[in-house]
């Protein structure tokens, strides 16, 4: 095979001592410390049969589903306020410039654990009322309709998952901001003077001539900060929102199948994130191949 | 011979007068007094860094300037102003590196202005820009990019992109320069044509030949302020300043 034929003696010596400890850590769990290893009940953990009603949802799917859910509301979220908070951080207008840079700042210097326990708090308790999104989310929590099961998931945690998703985008909106800055800065002066020169507007140049130049070259570094988003949603977990990772929790408090379950758990992000992050190299590829 | 009393027939096209403007400490443009009249073709010389570039860049308010006028018709350039796309939309500007958007096609670059700008319809828009593609004479490469054409194509492209806009006046920033010696006089050629059929235009460059055919006025600029300034004839035969002389032995050498 290639992949011995380019190996050096070193690199043997590296594989000797990863196979080596990978033994170990087999030998440890199979024998030292007692573990009873049964797979057998982790597909029913996502799906099981009822004798009355079919089959159903169970709670890894159901996490599943919300994960899904979060990472879709806060990747759109995140890039609008993304891409805000870059135009802010262009502008000329210093004042702009310097909010923006404050909350990118801000965020990019604590750890998103410390972020959300800050923001899901405020946001909840300060911001929600006064905009009537409270309101709004109990309107949706009363009301029976399938499309809010379906966009929301169970109706009772609604105005908790608004709260985590505009968290987590805001969490994510600064990193999203520095890949549209670093975007928009790319796009050589000489376009810009260029769509001057023709006597279009700041905002036309902005619009028509710097952003899709600048959109076309962030797309990979996109892909990468929305793999980031997908595991941070685990987070949520914290703020009792029955993502993933929660629903792990209580499957694992639940059956006591620790390492079972949580490898499963970790597989599932894996497949997620690792198919994501092979897209974005496809797409690097076609780009530069182009 | 720069006397603002000089009385021209009628109020020029473009008026500089007492124009000063800083880099900080650095004195780029000192007292430049200069009139375009309507179809006058000019042509700026002189060394590297001497703010002839930044002269014209100051025309179309892609620099700011500190002190002094710029009249373009009866509107004074002011790059604070919110409306200063309107002015350039009468003023074209054709760059060393052409400028072209990367991203466009041909046609769409020659069209964004008009459509965007002068709100003319798409089909307006095209038609005007396959006319000036045939005038530049590379209608056949409407649906490229910039970056599959060559040097002197793409700065043609530019030439169209910005007769596109039906300007009163167009500025050249050293149009040729960016370019290898074989496609130069396509380029010139091109610029030729335009000072023919009566385009106001204003031309920094070092093509002495061009200015010796085509320009009605050579002004000479030294560190940032106007040297001389004189027909063609004087100009190459007779030039009065020894900077002038210094300038002219260097680049027809060469």
């Amino acid at each position: 095979m290639r992949f011995f034929k380019d190996l050096k003696a070193g690199d043997y010596v590296i594989l000797a001592i990863t196979a080596a400890f990978l033994g170990a850590v087999w030998y440890q769990l199979a024998f030292q410390i007692n573990y009873n290893w049964d797979w057998s009940g982790i597909p029913s953990f996502f799906v099981y049969y009822d004798e009355e009603t079919g089959y159903q949802q169970n709670v890894l799917l159901i996490g599943f589903f919300n994960l899904i859910r979060i990472a879709i509301y806060s990747s759109i979220l995140s890039v609008i306020l993304g891409l805000g908070l870059a135009l802010m951080r262009v502008s000329d207008r210093r004042w702009m410039n310097w909010t923006a840079r404050v909350l990118v700042e801000f965020v990019r210097n604590i750890p998103p654990l410390v972020f959300l326990f800050i923001f899901y708090f405020f946001v909840s308790d300060m911001i929600f009322p006064v905009l009537g999104i409270r309101a709004f989310a109990q309107m949706l929590a009363n009301s029976d309709s399938a499309v809010v099961g379906f966009l929301f998931g169970d109706r009772v945690f609604v105005e908790n998952l608004i709260a985590g998703v505009i968290c987590l985008s805001l969490f994510e909106a600064a990193y999203v901001s520095e890949i549209f800055r670093a975007g928009i800065e790319s796009v050589g002066k000489d376009q810009r003077e260029g769509a001057r020169s023709v006597g279009v507007t700041k905002y036309q140049e902005m619009r028509y001539i710097v952003l899709p130049q600048a959109f076309e070259k962030t797309v990979p570094p996109l892909v990468g900060q929305l793999i980031t988003l997908i595991k941070d949603t685990s987070i949520m977990s914290v703020i009792s929102i029955q993502e993933f990772t929660f629903a792990g929790s209580e499957m694992v408090v639940s059956s006591g199948r620790i390492f079972e379950v949580w490898i499963t758990v970790a597989v599932v992000y894996f497949i997620i994130c690792y198919a994501l992050s092979v897209y974005s190299r496809r797409l690097e590829i076609g780009r530069t191949g182009r | 011979m720069r006397e603002k009393d000089q009385t021209p027939m009628n109020p020029p096209l473009i008026d500089i007068s007492n124009l000063n403007k800083w880099y900080d400490d650095f004195h780029v443009l000192k007292d430049i007094n200069l009139t375009v009249q309507s179809g006058e073709k000019i042509v700026i010389c002189g060394p590297s860094g001497s703010g002839k570039s930044t002269l014209i860049r100051c025309v179309n308010a892609l620099e700011a300037y500190q002190k002094g006028d710029i009249l373009v018709g009866a509107d004074r350039v002011d790059a604070e102003d919110k409306n200063v796309h309107k002015l350039r939309q009468r003023v074209g500007m054709v760059f060393q590196q052409f400028n072209l958007f990367a991203h466009m096609t041909v046609l769409e670059n020659l069209c964004f202005g008009p459509v965007k700008a002068l709100k003319l319809s798409k089909s307006e828009a095209e038609e005007r820009a396959r006319h000036f593609l045939t005038k530049v004479r590379i209608p056949e490469q409407a649906d490229k990019y910039p970056s599959q054409l060559s040097g002197g194509q793409q700065q043609r492209v530019a030439i169209a992109r910005s007769l596109c806009m039906n300007p009163d006046v167009m500025l050249f920033d050293e149009p040729t320069s960016a370019l290898d010696p074989e496609m130069i006089n396509e380029v010139l050629d091109t610029m030729i044509e335009l000072a023919d059929e009566g385009m106001t235009m204003l031309v920094v460059t070092h093509e002495m030949g061009f200015a010796k055919s085509v320009a009605d006025q050579v002004v000479f600029m030294d560190h940032g302020a106007i040297v001389e300034q004189a027909t063609p004839d004087t100009f190459f035969s007779n030039p009065k300043h020894e900077r002038t002389r210094d300038f002219l032995t260097k680049i027809i050498q060469h």
